[in-house]
């Protein structure tokens, strides 16, 4: 059990070369061993989506993949979506609309908008807000969050 | 003195947004220090039992793990103390930070484990062996009470408020009504769970403890007095806080293991709680049931209500004592007249996870309560049951109106408010009358659906007081500090814009610090929608007077009486608009040091805001689901000072208590095992449940008790959410007065149905 793997995890383009046990969430090793805090933990059960990234263009709860299963793998989190100082259409959007109060969900909700909407840019408002309910939020009443994901997805076409 | 408002009422964006959504936030399992240990604690598995023994030595050995801690390692630790409503004999009922002799409910700290990693910690824990004898448990609050130790019983008190002759009305009446109603057992249950990294400083012989949230500067005090040290040798930093709701932030056994092994073992210590612990170990709320009367005569109107009722607060008291009940008994009335009133309150103990308060604490539930027995009067009666409640409310002319009781400290006086206008422009905004119409329409074509509208009376604003120090530093910053706490309400950019119209500067120029009990010597933190009306009155003091401190500065140095000279746009400009002109930073680089002013607002009264709900929904009934159509929310809060943070709070609150109508319910086996220990479980509210929401937010009835006339704001939302729906799966089923329970889950309502 206490054996380690190394493996490398690129994050947002670097990579990280970390040795981690076979058991270890790639939550854990995306805050943990590579420093990116963004990521949040907020239920390790797969329900709640705070540990939202992407993972191979694909948004994955990063509480239920085992940080070796990543191995090699491209992964995407909060901390990449701004470039430099301008902010990614979506982060400002949830700034713009208030869809945000504590912060705490908002990383997972992020990256869960992000990559439905660059799979599925043309993504129906009812098939919307069934993905936006794949995630908690308890402060804001998810209505802010689904207008400003709506008002990004209609930004995000335009580019 | 008010300022202009360039900033007051205007919904501005954010200023805390920027780190949240860049990941860049500090919450607490982001802290860490070099060569921290981990603590895990080993929870109890038994509801209630005896303690035999507790065996670490397998856990010991293993590498890496460095201490395991049970009750006699701890000993010397005094229980953890009330911050609110502490009645003496309560006291007796407290948690130790680690059980004593006897487990009292599945979660229970045991023994803490401290190991060099936390998975490591949590492998301990399984190999820590805790012998407990069970011993029968006691889950029915309105039961018979049972023992809690070999002195006393599970009734740790009984509260009473009363005015007027109760027994004179129940005499005079024309009918009485009796309804039996309950309130299921919910939480606040934030996104992050609890954390708490405590830090010696062998230097500065200063403990520091990092994750405080809500009450930095109460904690602070009181684990100060628990390990006995000097309260300016305890200090607290609270960062991002990833929600509060009432739970989070109140001092906990977990924050005293932490600070208490970092004085022992001289290594910072870090504890992050995981979800299946903040689910059975941090406070749960609301499980109440009552039993009240109306007496009423032939109109309806009310002449006394009766209540009697049974408070659930789980195994201890915990640090809000007897908060709950104390606010159930004292809001109950609500916003009508009620010539005689006299609730008694059972605070009750059982074997399920310890109580404190969840946002609108007593509220929620006394509004569902109270509102249910308006919808009986007016079933009763046959009187429609807006008109029963027209007929009942308290009149504009009759404020301030004392209810002739106390709570949280203070004489429950209703400052100003206008009910009947507020009921009134929300029924036009429903067209109340045509959406019954339409929906009776509808019911006659088989559908089930239906109308509930509900009103309340909030309480905000809780005193005793909020201190405020402004600083304009040399570099030209300006900090605004204080002792209030963010729980991701928005109070940095709330106290900004308060702070920028006084001042006469842009709101993005002011630092809000708060929740560092270095940075100034006392404060009350963040709870009872107390933030904005204390914080904002103390910041709007400090602003007027630094105001003055640095016109009087600028003035010598522009040579220019100051009451000639005006600060604009981080400016002084002379009032008549011409003339020489200085930089604010010009300014504070000239009087370094000088430009700070602190003030004090004291009240010894709350402010109390006022609203209404109405909600249309369809009952499913073939699967007992609730689909809502329709949600509309006025609100009087006296004064916005940021529009959108206040409908931001409440269709926040209003999901939360969606989630406390329908689907969120702490519940147990009959050994006391608890059932929600998972989000798949324990069902909050998705994005699919929340209805889009329509809001009114009115100003009609300012607060005298402050400049601007601020209440609070953020409890609106889910005060009246169990009563509204209730009131609408009634007429949904055509059955006056069928929900007598929160939630009102697809398996009671299809109950419901079967009963027919």
């Amino acid at each position: 059990m206490r054996t380690k793997a190394a493996i490398t995890l690129n994050i947002n383009g670097r990579d990280y070369p970390i040795d981690v046990e076979p058991r270890r969430t790639l939550a854990d090793a995306i805050r943990e061993d590579c420093g990116q805090t963004g990521t949040h933990i907020g239920c390790e059960h797969g329900i709640c989506g705070a540990c939202t990234v992407i993972v191979s263009g694909e948004p994955v709860r990063s509480c239920l993949m085992f940080a070796v299963q990543a191995d090699g793998k491209q992964i995407r989190t909060v901390e990449g979506l701004a470039q430099g100082d301008k902010l990614h259409t979506m982060q400002q959007a949830f700034i713009d609309h208030h869809g945000l109060q504590c912060g705490f969900c908002t990383p997972g909700f992020l990256m869960l908008a992000v990559g439905v909407l660059e799979r599925e840019p043309d993504i129906s408002d009812e098939a919307l807000i069934d993905v936006l309910s794949s995630n908690l939020c308890r402060c804001t009443g998810y209505q802010n969050i689904i207008k400003a994901v709506r008002a990004a997805a209609k930004e995000m076409q335009k580019k | 003195m008010l300022a202009k408002g360039k900033f007051v009422g205007r919904s501005v964006p954010r200023l805390e947004d920027r780190p949240l959504v860049t990941g860049r936030g500090r919450f607490a399992d982001d802290i860490s220090f070099p060569s921290q240990w981990h603590m895990r604690i080993v929870r109890s598995p038994i509801a209630h039992g005896r303690i035999r023994s507790i065996e670490a030595k397998a856990a010991l050995a293993l590498p890496g793990v460095h201490a395991v801690w049970s009750f006699a390692d701890i000993a010397h630790l005094p229980p953890i103390g009330f911050r609110l409503t502490g009645l003496i004999e309560l006291e007796a009922y407290r948690q130790t930070v680690l059980a004593q002799r006897y487990v009292r409910y599945v979660g229970e700290p045991v023994a803490a484990v401290f190991a060099a990693d936390p998975y490591l910690a949590e492998d301990a824990t399984d190999l820590v062996e805790i012998d407990i004898e069970p011993l029968p448990v006691i889950l029915d609050a309105a039961g018979r009470p049972g023992p809690f130790d070999e002195q006393r019983d599970t009734e740790t008190s009984v509260i009473e408020k009363k005015s007027g002759d109760i027994d004179a009305a129940f005499r005079a009446a024309d009918t009485v009504i009796s309804l039996d109603l309950s309130i299921g057992r919910h939480s606040g249950v934030p996104m992050e769970t609890r954390g708490a990294i405590a830090r010696y400083d062998e230097a500065r012989d200063v403990l520091e403890m990092h994750g405080a949230a809500k009450v930095p500067h109460w904690n602070r005090d009181r684990l100060a007095l628990m390990l006995g040290r000097h309260p300016d040798k305890v200090q607290l930093y609270e960062g991002h806080v990833g929600g509060g709701f009432g739970i989070r932030g109140e001092m906990y056994p977990e924050d005293v293991l932490v600070c208490a092994a970092a004085l022992k073992f001289r290594k910072p210590i870090k504890w992050i709680e995981d979800r299946r612990e903040h689910l059975i170990a941090a406070n749960h709320s609301r499980q109440q049931r009552h039993k009240i009367r109306a007496a009423i005569d032939k109109d309806g109107h009310i002449l006394g209500i009766d209540d009697e009722f049974f408070h659930d607060n789980g195994a201890y008291m915990r640090t809000h004592a007897a908060t709950v009940p104390d606010l159930a008994a004292a809001m109950l009335p609500g916003p009508y007249r009620v010539p005689a009133y006299r609730a008694r309150g059972h605070i009750r103990l059982t074997n399920k996870t310890p109580c404190g308060t969840y946002r609108a604490p007593g509220r929620y539930e006394t509004t569902f309560v109270r509102e249910r027995l308006v919808d009986a009067i007016a079933a009763k009666t046959g009187i429609d049951a807006i008109e029963i409640r027209r007929r009942n409310l308290i009149d504009k002319n009759a404020m301030p109106y004392p209810r002739g009781f106390s709570t949280l400290g203070t004489d429950v006086v209703y400052d100003s408010g206008d009910y009947a206008k507020l009921m009134d422009r929300l029924l036009a905004a429903a067209e109340w009358q045509g959406m019954r119409r339409a929906l009776e329409r509808r019911r006659a074509t088989g559908e089930k659906v239906g109308a509930g509208f509900a009103m309340f009376v909030e309480k905000s604003g809780l005193g005793p007081f909020d201190k405020v120090r402004i600083e304009v530093t040399p570099a030209g910053t300006i900090e605004l500090i204080t002792g209030v706490a963010s729980i991701g309400q928005g109070v940095e950019t709330a106290m900004a814009q308060v702070c920028a119209d006084t001042l006469g500067v842009d709101y993005t120029r002011i630092n809000v610090v708060h929740g560092q009990t270095d940075r100034i010597e006392k404060g009350m933190g963040a709870f009872a929608s107390r933030v904005t009306v204390m914080c904002g009155e103390a910041t709007h003091m400090a602003a007027v007077k630094l105001r003055e401190i640095m016109l009087a500065a600028a003035g010598q140095l522009m040579q220019t009486p100051a009451d000639m000279l005006d600060l604009v746009d981080d400016e002084i400009v002379r009032t008549g608009g011409t003339g020489p002109t200085m930089k604010l930073a010009a300014l504070a680089a000239a009087r370094p040091g000088d430009l700070t002013a602190e003030a004090e607002f004291k009240s010894s009264h709350m402010v109390y805001p006022y609203g209404a709900h109405i909600v249309q929904l369809r009952v499913d009934a073939d699967t007992g689901a609730v689909a809502i159509e329709r949600y509309l929310v006025a609100f009087d809060i006296g004064k916005a000072v940021n529009p959108m943070l206040v409908e931001g709070q409440i269709i926040g609150g209003l999901a939360q208590g969606l989630g406390g109508a329908l689907f969120e319910e702490f519940t147990y086996t009959d050994s006391g095992d608890p059932l929600a220990v998972t989000f798949a479980d324990y069902l909050m509210p998705t994005a699919n449940e929340v209805p889009a929401v329509e809001t009114f937010v009115s100003e009609d009835a300012p607060s005298p008790l402050n400049s601007y006339g601020f209440k609070g704001a953020g409890e609106g939302g889910i005060t009246p959410v169990g009563a509204a729906i209730a009131s609408a799966i009634d007429d949904a089923l055509q059955r006056p007065g069928a929900v007598t329970q929160l939630p009102v889950t697809p398996q009671r309502i299809k109950a419901m149905l079967r009963d027919r």
